[in-house]
């Protein structure tokens, strides 16, 4: 599951890393010493307290070294959200359309399915909106989520260096069936997704449908049988 | 105050009022019996919250359903997330704890308005009543505890009455901050300073700032909400004109530092008991109460980091995340300093004392995946997975509930007169840290793997984890119920105590237990540091509770 598919999930792993081994350090320390603390000084063996109100320089320290620590998680998250953010160049365009309780996803030719095809190492902008109550587009194995929100649109980059089949869910409430919104989000090789995408040329979801079922469930391979339909 | 040489001494129970019976507590002013009313109405919705939260980890033990479908599920986690949010854990450890203790500590005779205070406690339990009526007999609510827009505008489930009674919750909430922080500034007992109150009232104090400014904005946004679900005004409401993101907005305006009212009042009981236990000053007093108005004050400005992904501009986005990693400096510093005070003190193991101990761990794994959450780019993929209810969990069971819990045993002596069972607290607190972790810890795991949070059904390689989870819930429930039992015995077979059981410094220490009606027989004398261990030697401790309980005894004779 902790697979790499992209620059950027790899990235977002090493934030992530970055941010735990600091964290597990300083959780470590606190332990360490708390437990070290109330052996030494357990009442029996340490009666009188000594009284000590506290030190300037300890105090400074320890609100000098956290800040820089936190500024430095802070410019990992900030650096690689611009990547995600990055609209300047981007190859292909998809058109992301969430309702209560199903995905429609639109091509630049206008194909709609309920699957997401995509080629691999093409830089892809999907734009994403809502026909009624919020949806969250969340692809864990990209690490990506936006908000699919009625009335406007949201967006994210990436570029998929990997083929596979990788799951769509929803993740922002949205009631009865806000569970069962996973789709499959469908990384193929380039030129087998250009000529899929050409053949399906402008067919509405209807007429795709029976294509899309057939390759959600088969695996990868087989969708080379499915783009001569 | 006015009878300082009187040592006639009925405690705050046994006092006769022109009101018998029921009514002698519905309708007291006395501080006293407001927050044991409030401890008992607030238990008793926590354990309706308990009950949901036991149904839905058992549901979630398979895929597929369990026990019930999925609209029964959804209505679990919202009632669950209400119940707990706004009956329990936000009025919580202020109204009970804060409500009893605050003029103890700081020498007064009661809060500045005992009748708003009152009327606070009344606005509570009609505002907890019809939110549990309109919840649990007349609709199967299931927005979540969040009421996003537009879903909780177009469900068929009736939002109305939940709404309102979240309004006056809010009513009551406002009315008891500015109680509190009048009584901070205006009932001092002469001689004390604001630089000398303690660390439990400087955390009322700023709790209650907080409950004033911010809670007035969820009022707006209910009226605002019911304005367009009625009316049809087009405020959030995309079709007629209107904006989902400004929802999100205005709910965690209100919200966010909602977080910090429910959890600087429990860095206070953590202050107070880390302090006692180990016969010291708090280490950097000052910084400790400059920290609490820091988190408070910087928890205004970070709310929508609870929104990276809603589709705001990425200048918010930035700024925000930003912002937020300054709420964690004060946080840490608070941690340091509780962990340094320990250092060459006494430390005792009291069953409060170890449950501080464990909240001082948990906490802080709340605190620190907060750090994952506040970076924008892992927050993108963490948000509205498990990981942020394990988050928010070990912040909430780990630091809050705890400390409710260690303020439950810490302060019980004095409440109630009585000792509860050391041993079987104890026993209580370890199970709790085992329950906490095996309950929480797998849902980092599941939510770094993309388990997104209100689902009713999961894929199958998240079973393992939810079969961990679950049977967490159960430890972490037992030794919940194990606690109030222990606790609750005590209240009729537990050892009578003298005034000061645990060896505090604080001055509600100074006084018999329960307390007397006007709560100090002599008008007490604070010390310029409020946790004055200066001469302080365990080896002698005994003999000063031994004394102090004869001196309690004989009052009691001449009482009678």
């Amino acid at each position: 599951m902790f697979e790499q598919t992209s620059r950027y999930s790899s990235t977002v792993d090493s934030a992530m890393l970055y941010i735990t081994v600091i964290s597990v350090l300083m959780l470590l320390l606190i332990t360490v010493a708390m437990i070290y603390f109330v052996i030494k000084y357990r009442a029996s063996k340490n009666p009188i307290p000594t009284q000590y109100h506290g030190n300037v320089a300890i105090e400074v320290t320890w609100i000098i070294i956290p800040t820089l620590l936190v500024m430095s998680m802070f410019y990992y998250g900030y650096k690689d959200f611009s990547d995600l953010r990055n609209t300047e160049k981007f190859d292909e365009e998809y058109f992301v359309t969430a309702k209560m309780w199903n995905w429609d996803f639109k091509y630049e030719n206008g194909t709609v399915t309920d699957t997401l095809f995509v080629p691999v190492g093409k830089t892809l902008k999907f734009n994403i909106t809502s026909l009624d109550v919020l949806h969250s587009f969340y692809i864990p194995a990209f690490r990506i989520k936006e908000d699919a929100v009625p009335g406007s649109n949201g967006f994210v980059v990436i570029t998929p260096e990997k083929t596979g089949e990788y799951d769509i869910a929803c993740a922002e409430y949205c009631g009865l069936n806000h569970w069962n919104m996973y789709k499959k989000f469908i990384v193929m090789e380039q030129d087998e997704y250009y000529a899929w995408v050409e053949s399906q040329g402008g067919k509405d979801k209807e007429e795709v449908n029976t294509t899309e079922e057939k390759s959600a469930e088969s695996d990868s391979n087989e969708m080379s049988e499915n783009k001569e339909n | 105050m006015n009878n300082t040489t009187n040592t006639n001494y009925t405690n705050f129970y046994q006092v006769k009022t022109k009101h018998k019976g029921l009514l002698a507590w519905l309708l007291t002013t006395d501080h006293k019996r407001i927050g044991i009313m409030y401890l008992i109405s607030i238990l008793s919705f926590f354990l309706v919250g308990l009950t949901f939260a036991f149904l839905m980890r058992l549901e979630m033990l398979t895929p597929g359903p369990t026990i019930v479908d999925a609209q029964t599920y959804n209505s679990f986690f919202t009632l669950h997330g209400m119940i707990m949010v706004f009956l329990f854990i936000i009025p919580g450890i202020p109204a009970v704890f804060g409500n009893f203790f605050l003029p103890l500590q700081i020498g007064a005779e009661d809060v500045a308005f005992p009748r708003l205070n009152l009327f606070s406690y009344h606005l509570y339990l009609t505002g907890a009543f019809l939110a549990l009526y309109s919840l649990i007999f007349q609709t199967h609510i299931d927005t979540g505890w969040t009421f996003y827009v537009p879903y909780s505008l177009r469900t068929g489930t009736d939002v109305t009455l939940p709404l309102m009674a979240a309004f006056i919750l809010g009513f009551s909430s406002i009315l008891t901050g500015l109680n509190f922080v009048t009584t901070c500034h205006r009932m001092r007992v002469k001689g004390m300073k604001m630089f000398e109150m303690p660390l439990f009232t400087w955390a009322l104090y700023s709790t209650a700032w907080i409950q004033v400014v911010a809670t007035p904005i969820i009022g707006i946004t209910i009226v605002l909400v019911l304005l367009e679900r009625s009316f049809g005004f087009g405020i959030f409401d995309p079709t007629i004109g209107g904006d989902p993101v400004l929802y999100q907005h205005l709910f965690w305006i209100y919200s966010h530092p909602a977080v910090y009212i429910m959890a600087i009042p429990a860095f206070g009981v953590i202050s107070d008991i880390i302090a006692t236990f180990s016969r010291k000053s708090v280490f950097g007093y000052k910084v400790m109460a400059y920290s609490t108005i820091a988190i408070a004050f910087i928890g205004y400005v970070v709310w929508a980091h609870h929104m990276f992904t809603s589709g705001m501009s990425d200048t918010a986005r930035t700024v925000f995340s930003f912002l937020t990693f300054f709420v964690a400096i004060p946080t840490g510093v608070k941690v340091f300093n509780w962990v340094a005070t320990l250092w060459r003190g006494t430390i005792v193991l009291s069953s409060p004392m170890l449950m501080a101990l464990s909240a001082i761990f948990l906490f802080s794994i709340g605190g620190l995946t907060g750090l994952h959450l506040g970076s924008i780019s892992t927050d993108i993929h963490l948000h509205d997975t498990y990981f942020v209810i394990a988050h928010f969990h070990y912040v909430i069971i780990g630091g809050i509930l705890s400390m409710f819990i260690a303020a439950m045993h810490f302060w019980f002596p004095k409440m109630f007169g009585k000792m509860h069972n050391e041993k079987v607290a104890k026993i209580g607190v370890v199970l709790y840290f085992i329950g906490a972790n095996v309950l929480y810890f797998p849902m980092f795991i599941m939510g770094y793997m993309g388990m997104p949070r209100r689902y009713f059904d999961y894929l199958p390689e998240f079973q393992i984890y939810h079969v961990i989870s679950t049977v967490g819930s159960w430890i972490l429930i037992a030794s919940i119920l194990l606690m109030f039992t222990n606790l609750l015995i005590a209240i009729f077979k537990g050892k009578p105590v003298g005034s000061n059981p645990w060896g505090a410094k604080t001055l509600e220490w100074t006084m018999p237990s329960p307390p007397p009606l006007l709560n100090f027989i002599e008008t007490p004398v604070p010390s310029h540091d409020p946790y004055d261990y200066h001469g302080h030697d365990e080896r002698n401790f005994e003999d000063v509770k031994y004394i102090e309980n004869k001196e309690n005894d004989i009052i009691n004779q001449e009482n009678s």
